[in-house]
């Protein structure tokens, strides 16, 4: 790859970001931001139950308050076959509730009203009848006789939804039977929340005399959606137009359609008005999709030496009342079958069992890639107690069972193709940065000293650019993107893309691919993103797919508007395209670089001075249907002291060493790091949505559902290997979710080291000061 | 219906006025009444600072104030940030040390960390990292807030604005 | 998100609020800080159909030393404690307690008065109050009363105020020499209420001993705790390490925590020991200084 000077900014500069301007100045436009002309207000009556019988909705009062509207219920919606809606994921969930609710906080009524004060006093005078069902929330009782179904709508009356398995069980089972070592553990991804700082909301704009209806929306897909609405709401595409503004945080929250927005357009149409609908952050931690809650088992069988020789998994999957994981069709455990992580052996036999509990529906959020967080956990916490077992080092021990750098691609035994990778380098980094040797020392003298210290070491294997069209797809829409070009005459540029950024720096990362591609420096290259009237067709930003997909499509576009643009050069250059070179920028004739045509020569000539046989003008749009996913990957180590007398755990250092590849823009991805990062530390130390045995949610605000402050949060040091991936048109691989991935096992790795002298195989997350003091406590350790 | 309040403000240095149900939250008077979006709603619980602002030299939570106990103050929001068209040292320190991601706590950070850098010129990591504490931001981990807040500090030092 | 309706009154002077109270009576309720009130509005756990705004009554901000006692009004907020010259010399403990509740933009809104008046056991100056031996003075239609302050807490959510009252200062005898205090706070995060927290001020005389003892609870029971056993304990005695502990096992005794999402009541109780031990160790150091 060559490379370009910082004023045209290509790969690798770390340019300050084109869209901060408006930000810093408090002029974004987020969806709470629009305003139109006759707007009104949305608000939903939710169901304080998690499992009735909806016996009435009233709505009279709740009508007659001066300035409301309308107040629509699941029986007016069923007239029109909207009270159910297809979800992500072979299911259907209610938009708003008829004949039971089946999670506290469902959808049961949609008031609107002239301002946002009226609806919500209208809300509290819609009465609502309910008879009180008895609740399932553990899963582990979803198929015991004894439990309520859940599903009266589903023909099968069951609360088993799915069985998956991949993987060869006969060969396993044989590896176990033969293993000198078998180590087990059993590890609960607590459900959490993404809790993007802006809430999900929309303003729907049905325009009664064009037939156009608008939907400004927080979505991370525009395009899928767009298309959704049309198949479900019966409103033809081409009147459909999605604006996904600018977003504030999306983490999976926004890849859902939510009853919210299917309510909005409703009463837009039939109001004739446009109607916003901005939920609660109670509203956002209590029904929208939430993450994780997966019950894991992870079996390794090793040699005596530490050579594993096969893994064998079985997970109990959470979906709460819906199936509504919004993720690629053939995968109802995501790609949770990168499970067999950063390491080489012939057997693995993984099998996930899917269940309905009254909870709010949801499953893939919270930059987990289609469940890979919750393999990378597993896998990297199985290893540490297969370490514990064998008592090894488990650095040691991962180094040992590393994929070599020789066997890529490599066919990992759940049948995944790494493309690429090179972990044992990473390791090293990670190793030399946080001086591991002298903290293993360090441990050794606090232990006599009774105090307690931990090192985590957590590496892993990440899987995304979802995907080749032979097999990813959601609901249908396969999961290429794209990229449309199109250069000024005064070469400037203008990009659209079908991927919606929600803070990760779009703007100026796709231009610096423009910029590496084309030599048209980023600082002229308009990127926009987010309007279905506008973009070609994409599935939109989440599982860290932009840049190996829509990026890929963008360097492919580019090179099309290159090829086009050597042919101008030689037009007039006279000379034959043979003769002619390329540096950023420019052709040039071999041999001869004085004689040379900038891009900025050729975009003008391509309005003015078109070539024979051409057409005018100089641009190109590009569908990439990627070949592969790709794969980063990392090592983490974090460093921990736990206060005896509190149980309170302090990260003392984190060291991060990712590898995605060849690097757009170092500094934007840093920001990613530091923010994945700081996320997984909430996981893994402060943060869960629970239910008791009521169905009430626990943590459904931010009263108790914590994000940590920069107080809590640790300085994080960064570091990169580069292992570029084969098959990317530039050798880059996405990393937005690597430090969601492999953080999580990191904390806690290292906070079972610091308590494994003691005994202390594995503690579930998220580790709060009261659960370690009880361990403390148990253990005879506290004073 | 409540009786309305007639609420006048100094808002960025303008003087606005407008009688207001008294329950009308101060965050929903400025971005709605006012027209200036840049304070945001994150919570409902008064938790997470997007909606700071500078009143009367101090930062409050516009959203857990109603509109009447602003009257006869001088109110700042992030609009008010920049002076004749120039960016403030903050809004140039979140951009050169990549401060904000989505973006959407950014104007409450700006504000906390302007009231900040008015009570405190030279303030460590540590100092910073407690001045932001009422400001929640997923994007970023805090690690280039604190920077951009530092580069603003050693900018003023130098004669920038104040 | 969005409180229901009410009518608002902002009265200029002390009589003018205490009026309100009496006409309103349980329909009213005093806005200061509102940074307790509004979130419960908000919430529409409390619909007070009248809001009485005493914020702009003159004469109710200050931090003083007068006539024996430090004398803080009752408008002051959080944020002028923090930062009160006189504060951080002379009263740490005030401080560290300030410091720790909520965040910046609450404290300067927040008042101490109103941390006190909303009989919230899980408020951070009460159990220092009870530690310094503060009285809290009010101002109703009767006229002033000085409340000792082991007699404000009377429940949860409820104090000795009566609906007509309004706490106008909080007046806190000056601590003799060889005096210390300090106040540590165990919370989730930044912003939370403590999952346990104590307030500890001792006054030493010549030899070391321990002449007077205050100790207060956060958070571990229906109001906040005033650890007599471990005060009575602790006086008279040298505070060395193993005194200290003593106490403070007597001080967790004392505690009635309930298990919440912050940990289980054993945890809470382990903590107060903890801390009660951390915050007595601080306090003697202080005052021996």
């Amino acid at each position: 790859m060559q490379q370009t000077s910082p004023e045209i900014g290509g790969m690798g500069h770390s340019i300050k970001r084109k869209e901060d301007m408006r930000f810093i100045q408090g002029r974004g436009n987020y969806v709470d931001d629009v305003h139109l002309p006759g707007m009104v207000y949305g608000q939903m009556v939710r169901s304080p139950y998690a499992h009735a019988r909806l016996k009435s909705v009233n709505t009279e009062k709740a009508k007659q308050l001066t300035g409301v509207l309308a107040v629509i219920t699941g029986e007016d919606l069923a007239k029109a076959n909207l009270a159910w809606m297809p979800t992500l994921y072979f299911d259907k969930q209610m938009v708003l509730a008829t004949g039971k609710v089946l999670f506290q906080s469902q959808e049961v009524a949609f008031v609107v009203a002239e301002d946002r004060y009226t609806a919500a006093d209208a809300a509290e005078l819609v009465e609502v009848e309910y008879e009180e069902l008895p609740v399932l929330v553990d899963p582990h009782k979803a198929t015991d006789p004894a439990s309520p179904i859940l599903r009266e709508d589903r023909e099968e009356k069951s609360n088993h939804i799915f069985h998956w398995e991949v993987g060869d069980k006969s060969a396993t089972d044989k590896a176990f039977q033969d293993a000198a070592v078998k180590a087990n553990v059993h590890a609960v991804f607590q459900r959490c929340h993404p809790a993007p700082l802006e809430t999900c909301g929309c303003v729907a704009d049905f325009n009664s005399a064009t037939g156009k209806l608008t939907i400004y929306m927080t979505s991370q897909a525009p395009h899928a959606h767009r298309t959704l609405f049309a198949l479900v709401g019966g409103i033809p595409e081409q009147n459909i137009r999605v604006v996904s503004p600018d977003i504030g945080g999306g983490f999976g929250n926004k890849v859902p359609i939510y009853p919210g927005y299917v309510c909005a357009v409703v009463a837009s149409l039939t109001l004739g008005r446009p109607v916003k609908w901005i939920e609660t952050r109670s509203e956002n931690l209590q029904s929208t999709g939430f993450a994780r809650d997966y019950h894991m088992t992870a079996e390794l069988a090793a040699d005596r030496d530490g050579k594993i020789q096969a893994l064998r998994v079985k997970t109990l999957a959470d979906h709460g009342a819906f199936n509504a994981a919004a993720q690629p069709s053939k995968f109802p455990a995501g790609l949770f079958s990168i499970c067999t992580g950063a390491y080489d052996y012939p057997n693995a036999f993984c099998e996930v069992d899917g269940v309905y509990t009254n909870k709010a529906p949801g499953g893939i959020a919270y930059r987990c890639s289609f469940r890979v967080t919750e393999a990378a956990y597993l896998i990297e916490r199985a290893v540490d107690v297969l370490a514990l077992d064998l008592k090894m080092d488990p650095v040691e021990l991962r180094k040992k069972n590393f994929i070599r750098t020789d066997k890529f691609p490599y066919k990992s035994p759940l049948g995944w193709s790494f493309d690429s990778g090179n972990y044992e380098a990473a390791m090293n980094l990670a190793l030399a940065k946080i001086g591991y040797a002298a903290l293993r020392k360090e441990q050794e003298e606090k232990r006599r000293k009774g105090e307690l210290m931990g090192l985590g070491v957590s590496s892993f294997v990440e899987i995304v650019g979802a995907g080749p069209a032979h097999t990813f797809d959601i609901a249908g829409i396969k999961m290429f993107d794209s990229a449309e070009i199109r250069v000024h005459p005064t070469g400037k540029a203008i990009c659209r893309m079908g991927t919606k950024s929600q803070g990760q720096g779009h703007e100026t990362t796709y231009a610096q691919i423009v910029a590496q591609e084309l030599g048209i420096p980023a600082a002229d290259v308009v990127v926009e993103e987010g309007d279905t009237d506008t973009a070609p067709y994409g599935l939109g930003t989440y599982a860290s797919r932009s840049t190996p997909v829509s990026g890929a499509a963008t360097a492919v576009a580019a090179r099309k508007i290159r090829e086009k643009a050597k042919k101008i050069a030689a037009h007039l250059l006279e000379c034959s395209e043979e003769d002619l070179d390329w540096e950023p920028g420019k052709f040039f004739v071999k041999g001869a670089p004085s004689k040379s045509k900038s891009i900025q020569d050729i975009a003008f000539a391509a309005y003015t001075n078109i070539p024979e046989g051409l057409e005018a003008g100089l641009e190109a749009v590009d569908y990439y249907d990627p070949p592969n996913l790709t794969f980063p990957f990392g090592t983490y180590i974090c460093v921990v002291d736990i206060d005896k007398g509190t149980g309170e755990v302090k990260v003392r250092r984190f060291v991060a060493v990712d590898d995605c590849g060849n690097v757009i823009n170092p500094m934007i991805v840093d920001g990613q790091i530091h923010g994945g990062l700081t996320e997984g530390l909430a996981i893994a130390f402060m943060q869960q949505i629970d239910y008791d045995e009521s169905g009430n949610v626990q943590g459904g605000s931010f009263m108790d559902y914590l994000l940590p402050t920069a107080v809590e949060t640790p300085y994080w040091e960064t570091d990169k290997t580069c292992t570029p991936s084969p098959h990317h048109p530039l050798g880059a691989k996405g990393v937005g979710e690597s430090p969601n991935v492999g953080s999580p096992a990191a904390f806690v790795n290292a906070v079972v080291d610091a308590l494994s002298h003691l005994g202390v195989r594995h503690i579930d997350m998220p580790i709060t000061p009261w659960k370690v003091w009880n361990v403390l406590k148990e253990k005879g350790v506290v004073s | 219906m409540a009786k309305k309040q007639l609420v006048r403000v100094k808002v960025n240095g303008r003087e606005r006025q407008a009688e207001v149900e008294p329950r009308l939250l101060l965050v929903h008077f400025i971005r709605e009444v006012l027209g200036l979006t840049g304070t945001h709603v994150g919570c409902d619980t008064s938790h997470c600072g997007a909606c700071t602002v500078v009143l009367d030299g101090k930062t409050v939570k516009s959203c857990t104030m109603f509109t009447p106990q602003a009257d006869g103050c001088e109110l700042m929001t992030v609009e008010g940030l920049m002076q004749d068209g120039k960016l403030h040292p903050l809004q140039e320190g979140f951009k050169e040390e990549h401060g904000l991601q989505c973006g959407f706590c950014t104007p409450g950070m700006l504000m906390s960390s302007y009231a900040l850098l008015q009570h405190n010129k030279k303030p460590s990591e540590e100092d910073i990292r407690w001045g932001i504490s009422g400001n929640l931001c997923r994007c970023t981990g805090y690690q280039n807030i604190v920077k951009a807040v530092q580069y603003a500090a050693g900018k003023m030092e130098l004669g920038g604005a104040k | 998100m969005i409180p229901p309706a009410f009518e608002y009154l902002r009265p200029s002077t002390i009589p003018e609020a205490i009026a309100f109270l009496k006409q309103y009576g349980d329909e009213a309720k005093i806005l200061s800080g509102g940074q307790s009130l509004i979130p419960m509005m908000k919430l529409r756990l409390a619909r007070p159909a009248y809001l009485i705004d005493i914020n702009r009554i003159a004469g109710l901000s200050y931090i003083k030393e007068e006539d024996g006692h430090l004398k803080i009004g009752g408008l002051t907020r959080e944020a002028e404690l923090e930062h009160s010259p006189i504060i951080q010399s002379r009263f740490p403990i005030i401080r560290d307690t300030a410091h720790v509740i909520a965040d910046p933009q609450v404290r300067n809104l927040a008042t101490v008065a109103g941390n006190l008046a909303h009989g919230d056991p899980a408020n951070d100056h009460p159990a220092t109050m009870l530690a310094l031996g503060a009285k809290v003075v009010t101002t109703g239609a009767k006229g002033e009363r000085v409340i000792p302050i082991e007699d404000f807490f009377v429940t949860l959510f409820t104090t000795a105020l009566q609906p007509d009252e309004i706490v106008t200062e909080i007046r806190i005898p000056l601590p003799p020499a060889r005096s210390g205090g300090a106040y540590l706070k165990l919370e989730r995060k930044v912003g939370d209420f403590a999952t346990a927290a104590v307030a500890a001020q001792v006054t030493l005389d010549g030899s070391g001993t321990c002449q007077h003892v205050g100790i207060g609870l956060t958070n571990v029971g229906p109001t906040p705790i005033k650890a007599r056993k471990a005060e009575a304990f602790l006086r008279g005695k040298k505070p060395d390490e193993a005194t200290l502990r003593q106490a403070a096992q007597l001080a967790s005794e004392e505690a009635q925590p309930s298990a919440d999402l912050r940990g289980p009541a054993e945890y809470k109780k382990g903590l107060v020991k903890e801390l009660a031990y951390r915050a007595l160790s601080r306090a003697v150091e202080r005052a021996g200084k």
